[in-house]
């Protein structure tokens, strides 16, 4: 089995911003991040900073978020728990109050279901609802309470999109993974309704799969990987940046979507 | 008129009152509104998400309980959230009317109080014993985080649940600027959106950060609405000159629609892109230079609402319109069923 093509990085759009000098689209653009304080939602507020964006960053740990947001100056954090349904409006009033608006969401923060990773018949079911949670339930949430504010960043010409980080366990049936890999292919499968119905409004829908990184979460559920056969976050995000970015150019001079962009067609929906 | 004091949005039976420019007054189900407009016509709404407003705390002086809604601001700067004009209320909640409130403890200069994560210092009262202008300690991220984890939606005793700022977001809502819901905007859902887009009708939008209703204080009632700030993206500008060349009408969703533009109206039907302060009243000798319609809530004679609607008919139009109303069962306030009138021919400009 192997991934849709959809859910690829698409190789030749990556390069072609690197050889032109076009302005990088990433300045100045508004973005929330969702899991910002490890592995690779760290990684992408640094590279989404260092590339002149403003950057909100969710976590659960008060510390945690305390000690990014004095290192990363500049970046908002933002404590909450997006697995909690009384956490999501709270932090959708500091995403939008702290920026004044969003541009950009990136949905990352994820739970890699029961650890040790288990069989599917041998997963409690609260590891698995915990997964779906963090994984579906908490994006679906927060992508709802914040798309009015990203539908009027797109009629302003500004662009908006949601990136939604999924896995190849959303499309391959690696034995052990059945909680996370479910939930990400429910996550992939909303990203691309959610892109189909808000097509119109400019809201464009990314969902895709960075790669094996080096992260905590890999580590976790494979303690025994050689790092050095695993990806970098700060590849996969500088990567993850260039594909939000091409999907931000895809927007009109006044805000009305272009309806076809062939050379970028790998990477929305 | 019957409250409405359920918090939802859009009831499956939620009522449309018509009014067209001929004055001629029809009725149909709110969810059929978008049938009323025409290819070439412009929605505006206002999408401002909805604060919350209402802090619960103590006056430091007195260690009384006091209730503090945050009822202007300087302008929408996400960093200008330090300083918030406030409606000050005594003990107990919006369980009980805002008329029946108790005073809260006298309030001094320099007063302090404690508002749950977030403190608060008194600056000065501004020309009414409860109406006061405040100041946050801390950071802007700060005083956001405060009033996101402790504030609540401003609430009145009509709809005896608690409110989450679930029920009081519309579903465009954008930066959370507005102190009371625009509450003409809950009509809208993206389905409707979808709907006005096949229909050949434009939609854009504008942010105001819609004031309190009501304080339960007729003096202070009467200094209704307070000066708001407001936002007009360039986009919005330049949709509005559009559908004006081709003839489209524009209409407004809710009244703080209304007073933005007319507020940034330059004359000849254009509307100038950018902040400003809507400071004016609008009422029955307005003459309306951009909005030709406005879809609101039901309102009742006496309030600012109300009066605003006068800029679109005649008195003896809207005395019609409110008989309609209280015979057809009509339900009012936030929750409640909507009005579509056109600016009366007469009014034309």
């Amino acid at each position: 089995m192997t991934i849709p093509s959809d859910a690829v990085l698409h190789e030749s759009t990556l390069r072609r911003r690197h050889e032109t000098n076009e302005a990088d689209p990433i300045k100045g653009v508004r973005v929330a991040i969702t899991g910002g304080t490890s592995g690779l939602g760290l990684a992408l507020v640094r590279e989404l900073l260092r590339r002149g964006a403003r950057v909100a960053f969710v976590a659960r740990t008060r510390e945690r978020v305390r000690s990014v947001a004095r290192e990363q100056r500049g970046a908002h954090g933002i404590v909450g728990d997006i697995s909690s349904k009384d956490d999501i409006y709270p932090i959708a009033v500091q995403v939008t109050g702290e920026l004044g608006g969003l541009d950009v969401l990136i949905n990352n923060a994820s739970d890699l279901g029961p650890v040790p990773l288990q069989m599917l018949s041998d997963t409690e079911c609260e590891d698995l609802e915990r997964a779906f949670a963090t994984n579906v339930t908490g994006p679906f949430r927060l992508t709802k309470a914040l798309v009015g504010a990203l539908a009027a960043s797109a009629r302003e010409g500004r662009g908006a999109v949601v990136l939604n980080i999924t896995s190849d366990a959303a499309f391959n049936p690696y034995p052990g993974w059945g909680a996370y890999g479910a939930s990400k292919a429910a996550l992939h499968q909303l990203s691309r309704i959610w892109g189909e119905e808000h097509a119109a409004d400019g809201v464009h829908f990314l969902s895709l799969d960075p790669g094996d990184m080096d992260t905590p979460m890999h580590a976790a559920a494979i303690p025994d990987a050689d790092p050095a056969t695993l990806k970098r976050p700060e590849d996969s995000a500088r990567e993850l940046a260039d594909a939000i970015g091409d999907a931000l150019l895809r927007r009109g001079a006044l805000g009305v979507p272009l309806t076809t962009a062939p050379e970028l067609e790998g990477v929305t929906r | 008129m019957i409250a409405a004091d359920q918090p939802v949005q859009r009831p499956p039976d939620a009522k449309l009152l018509v009014v067209d420019a001929r004055k001629n007054i029809g009725h149909a189900p709110r969810a059929a509104f978008v049938e009323f407009l025409r290819r070439g016509d412009l929605v505006i709404a206002n999408d401002a998400a909805t604060l919350p407003a209402s802090l619960r705390g103590v006056h430091a002086a007195t260690g009384a309980p006091v209730e503090v809604r945050l009822a202007g601001r300087p302008s929408l700067r996400p960093e200008d959230v330090c300083c918030f004009s406030a409606v000050v209320f005594g003990a107990g909640d919006f369980r009980t009317r805002t008329e029946d409130r108790p005073a809260p403890p006298p309030l001094a200069d320099g007063d302090r109080l404690a508002l749950g994560p977030l403190c608060a210092t008194v600056e000065r009262l501004l020309g009414h014993s409860r109406l006061v202008s405040l100041r946050f300690d801390g950071p802007p991220d700060a005083v956001w985080a405060g009033l996101a984890r402790h504030g609540r939606p401003i609430q009145y005793s009509h709809v005896t649940a608690p409110l989450a700022l679930w029920d009081v977001w519309t579903r465009i809502a954008g930066p959370p600027v507005a102190f009371e819901p625009s509450s003409a905007g809950f009509a809208l859902d993206w389905h409707a959106l979808a709907a006005m887009r096949e229909r050949g009708v434009e939609f854009a939008t504008i942010t105001h950060a819609a004031g309190i209703s009501s304080t339960g204080d007729e003096e202070l009632d009467r200094l209704l609405p307070f000066d708001e700030p407001y936002r007009i993206p360039l986009a919005t500008a330049d949709v509005i000159r559009r559908a004006k060349a081709r003839g489209g009408r524009v209409v407004a969703v809710g009244t703080s629609v209304v007073r933005a533009l007319e507020h940034a109206a330059t004359g000849d039907g254009r509307v100038r892109a950018g902040e400003g302060m809507a400071t004016q009243r609008l009422g029955p000798a307005s003459r309306l230079r951009v909005v030709d319609a406005i879809l609101s809530g039901t309102h009742e004679p006496g309030t600012s609402h109300y009066e605003l609607l006068r800029a679109f008919t005649d008195d003896a139009t809207l005395r019609r319109t409110s008989a309609e109303l209280e015979a057809r069962g009509y339900r009012t306030h936030e929750f409640g069923d909507s009005v579509l009138i056109e600016r009366a021919r007469r009014h034309a400009a």
